[in-house]
């Protein structure tokens, strides 16, 4: 533990690329086989399944504290992070010892079939004979929250430097269905291709565009599509077979039954980037709606005729066995079309917008509502398909945000990073003369306009409910969102997505803020069903 | 009525017709220390510490509208009885003692038990009332011995040094960056100042304080001089053009906020350095202890949270609103009382 503790902690002290490269390569040096696997798995988010219940260990490391409940909840509101409140709380005492990461992992497991107060003898032990930030690492690992800030990319990197293996062979390898419980890190990085069908490739990931559009130059140079509002996904067809994987490297052939059509309809060897999204008599449905099929792990007939799932595709990376991401965009983009010229209802081509000019691409993201779409993708013609987030070929050119004006009803401290600040607020719009929540939003202000409405809270506050204030009804703020659904777990029947604040509006007046039924207008127009 | 009030102006004793530590004008002004939540400009008359008074003087601009004590004199205003006890916090800071009639009052100021080398050490002072700050009063928050943090510091000086690299340290200008000065170990490298920092330490040195050499940065340092070299900066030099020039270099945060990995991350350090000069949680359990108070008022920091504990402990204790601004404290520092060359500039602080 002791190795890995160190890479966690390198990695968490540097902020630089070449640093944590740094960090990664000297661990993959020093660990064994089966810790190394181990490593890359936890940072590449592949978790051991969580075997304690998160709420026992704050119960019993508040014992060791002998410290009232309040001052843990309350102390886990001021850090954010439970693992890291434990481990803070912890009394200070240990024993020196140095198992290996693998040791811990398989401590964890072990876990599972015991009663509930040998789990607690095992943890209590576990404890005494970690240091602080061990504690951490440990507790991390077992409320399964082991996060870090190491992409995949970086992570590829450092492997490639420390197996002399090429970049995007490892990028390929690190994908699909692995497991440190059933593969060897020798099976990861040196077996022969081919062993894994189901294996996607990573995906390109666009930036967006933040610079004027014309400053991309020729729109002869490119191609334009619509976003769309659904899930990143990949079809394989490989050996006969069917696997869908989801951007979060999830394999969700299960969940989509319809598309179990696609091994009629494409050859052996191919494999499809494109869109998951629900669409019905040929228009696509929201996001909402396919939140409905998300979560679910039986897919009814009845939710499969309301909200039927088609994919969009946008691109082809994998053609009669090839791997052809590195053929111009252009041409793969035609490769596709004739894939696609059979018509299926499941199977979609995401239609080229054609523009000869930059202001007639705008006037067509301008009727992006009207496609339930979130703007424009652009390719340029000769890029090749890339691993990860990349600048320069890719970019979505979204449509600006609704936004409504609202007032400030409660506040909440904020947690992790913005742990001594009032940051989480509540919102509010005009019914009558009463306001309504509507939204929850914690992002979009300066660290110094944060300040100061927490300044301003502490003053105003009417009413305390734990970490929550309510305040006078005051301070307006411009808040901007995606989306507006109807919600019948919502107060106001409204929900939004990815609300956050424009702007203060400290020229507003509460008094002037929006009504519920600027909102359900709002509504109506965004819903377009 | 009691002897100590709390007003919208700051600490009120009625009886002597002073006040402690107020955030607006008022004739009469017994200060803690320099920090500018405590040390507010344009009133009539202060009274500080003799060490505490040079730094006071130069912030606030005074004259001769200053006088000062000695640690335990004693001054009588009108029968009551005000002395200053070592706080322990920065160099000449100070707990307040009230007196009067027998009846016992004890102003903390900001204070730390542990002794950081540089500042008169922490001393008890028995009294009826407390009234104490709770800038870190949370079981989360404890500090290590400060030997330890001097020597992860001055390994990761080492470390920078060996890879050609300035180290950039980013602490509170008055009181952090003199007692990092005062501890890092100045044989591993070059030791230099940002100017705000430097002019604090002019301040110190003439009045006797003895600190290690450690120039300023001006046009005139060599680019040479500065590799492997110590840079000690208030954190609003962070994100500014001014910590360019040290390119490449590695930048730690020295903060007891630094305890949390949220705040480390959030001021985007390479190393954050658990380091306080205000007492941790045990420290603050321990010296309401000492002081045999039948009552406690909580100021700055977690306030309502450490007084609800105090009175599940036996203690009554009343949290109560200060413009301290400890909650906030040193991470939320947004510019410098003082610029680069020793001006002045009028952006307004929150400190510690
Ligand atoms: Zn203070
Ligand atoms: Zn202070």
């Amino acid at each position: 533990m002791k190795h890995f503790t160190k890479l966690f902690t390198d990695l968490d002290q540097t902020t630089k690329t070449l640093g944590k490269i740094k960090a990664l390569v000297e661990y993959f040096e020093k660990a064994s086989d089966q810790d190394k696997l181990w490593a890359i798995a936890l940072l590449s988010h592949r978790r051991p399944k969580r075997t304690v219940n998160a709420s026992y260990l704050a119960q019993w490391a508040n014992e060791l504290s002998g410290l009232p409940d309040w001052l843990f909840y309350e102390s886990h509101h001021v850090v954010g992070d439970l693992a890291e409140t434990i481990t803070l709380m912890l009394p200070a005492e240990f024993e020196e010892s140095n198992y290996s990461l693998t040791y811990w992992i398989d401590f964890i497991k072990a876990l599972e079939p015991l009663e509930v107060h040998q789990k607690k003898e095992k943890i209590l032990w576990a404890w005494s004979q970690l240091n602080e930030t061990e504690r951490f690492v440990f507790n991390k690992l077992i409320t399964g929250s082991f996060r870090i800030g190491v992409s995949q990319q970086l992570m590829v990197k450092a492997l490639a430097k420390y197996a002399n293996v090429k970049e995007n062979i490892i990028a390929h390898r690190l994908m699909g269905n692995w497991s440190p419980d059933i593969n060897t890190f020798q099976d990861l990085l040196f077996a022969d291709e081919g062993t894994d069908f189901s294996k996607p490739y990573p995906f390109y990931l666009a930036y967006a565009l933040e610079d004027e559009i014309s400053s991309l130059g020729d729109p002869e140079d490119w191609i334009a599509e619509r976003k769309w509002d659904g899930i990143r996904g990949q079809v394989i067809v490989r050996n006969g077979q069917l696997f869908v994987w989801s951007r979060g490297e999830e394999l969700v052939t299960d969940k989509y039954p319809e598309y179990h059509v696609m091994l009629s309809l494409l050859p052996e060897g191919t494999v499809l980037d494109g869109e998951i999204l629900p669409f019905k008599d040929d228009k696509p449905l929201t996001f909402n709606h396919l939140q409905t099929r998300i979560g679910r792990k039986t897919i009814s007939q009845k939710l499969l005729k309301d909200v039927p799932v088609s994919f969009i595709t946008y691109d082809v990376l994998e053609w009669q066995g090839q791997d052809i991401r590195t053929c111009k965009f252009e041409d793969r983009r035609k490769l596709l079309e004739e894939i696609c010229s059979k018509e299926s209802t499941v199977l979609r081509l995401s239609p080229r917008v054609m523009f000869n000019t930059w202001e007639q691409l705008a006037e067509e993201r301008a009727r992006s509502r009207d496609f339930l779409s979130e703007g424009i993708m652009l390719k340029r013609k000769d890029s090749i398909y890339r691993n990860g987030r990349r600048r320069g070929d890719w970019w979505k050119w979204k449509i600006d945000p609704l936004t409504v004006d609202a007032v400030l009803i409660y506040a909440m401290r904020g947690n992790g990073r913005r742990a001594n600040l009032y940051t989480d607020y509540t919102f509010a719009v005009w019914d009558g003369d009463q306001l309504v929540p509507f939204a929850k939003a914690y992002s979009g202000l300066t660290d110094e306009e944060i300040r100061q409405v927490d300044r301003w809270v502490k003053v105003n506050t009417v009413e305390r409910f734990g970490p929550v204030r309510s305040v006078k009804p005051e301070l307006v703020f411009e808040i901007a969102f995606e989306g507006i659904n109807k919600s019948s777990r919502h107060k106001s029947g409204i929900a939004l997505r990815f609300p956050r604040m424009a702007r203060w509006r400290k020229d507003k007046l509460a008094k002037e803020a929006n009504t519920l039924s600027d909102l359900n207008a709002l509504l109506k127009i965004t819903e377009n069903t | 009525m009691d002897l100590l009030q709390f007003t919208d102006k700051g600490i009120y004793c009625a009886q002597a017709g002073v006040y402690l530590d107020p955030w607006k004008p008022v004739e009469k002004a017994i200060i803690s220390h320099g920090h500018s939540d405590h040390a507010y400009f344009g009133h009539k008359y202060y009274l500080s510490t003799s060490i505490a008074m040079p730094v006071i003087k130069h912030r606030l601009y005074l004259q001769d509208n200053i006088e000062t004590l000695n640690y335990g004199e004693i001054i009588n205003i009108n029968g009551v009885n005000f002395s200053f006890h070592p706080a322990g916090h920065i160099p000449g800071s100070a707990q307040i003692r009230v007196e009067f009639k027998g009846e016992v009052w004890v102003f903390s100021g900001d204070y730390k038990l542990q002794d950081d080398g540089i500042s008169t050490p922490f001393e008890p002072v028995k009294c009826h009332t407390f009234i104490t700050e709770s800038t870190f009063g949370l079981p989360i928050y404890k500090w290590k011995p400060q030997q330890e943090v001097f020597t992860e510091i001055n390994q990761w000086w080492l470390k920078n040094k060996a890879e050609g690299k300035a180290s950039l340290i980013a602490g509170y200008t008055l009181g952090k960056s003199q007692r990092i000065l005062k501890n890092v170990d100045p044989s591993i490298g070059k030791i230099f100042t940002h100017g705000a920092v430097d002019t604090i330490n002019e301040v110190m040195r003439k009045q006797g304080i003895d600190l290690p050499e450690a120039p300023r940065i001006t046009n005139e340092v060599s680019k040479d001089d500065l590799k492997g070299a110590l840079i000690i900066c208030p954190p609003s030099a962070v994100g500014s053009p001014w910590v360019r020039r040290f390119l490449p270099y590695s930048l730690g945060i020295a903060s007891g906020w630094m305890r949390l990995r949220g705040t480390r991350r959030r001021r985007g350090a390479d190393r954050g350095f658990v380091l306080s000069d205000h007492v941790d949680w045990d420290d603050l359990n321990t010296a309401i202890k000492e002081t045999g108070a039948q009552r406690v008022y909580v100021t700055h920091g977690y306030s309502e949270l450490f007084a609800q504990w105090l009175n599940e402990q036996g203690v009554e204790a009343h949290e109560v609103k200060t413009k301290y601004e400890g909650e906030l404290g040193e991470m939320a520092e947004t510019a410098s009382t003082e610029n680069e060359d020793g001006t002045k500039n009028d952006t307004t602080t929150t400190q510690p």
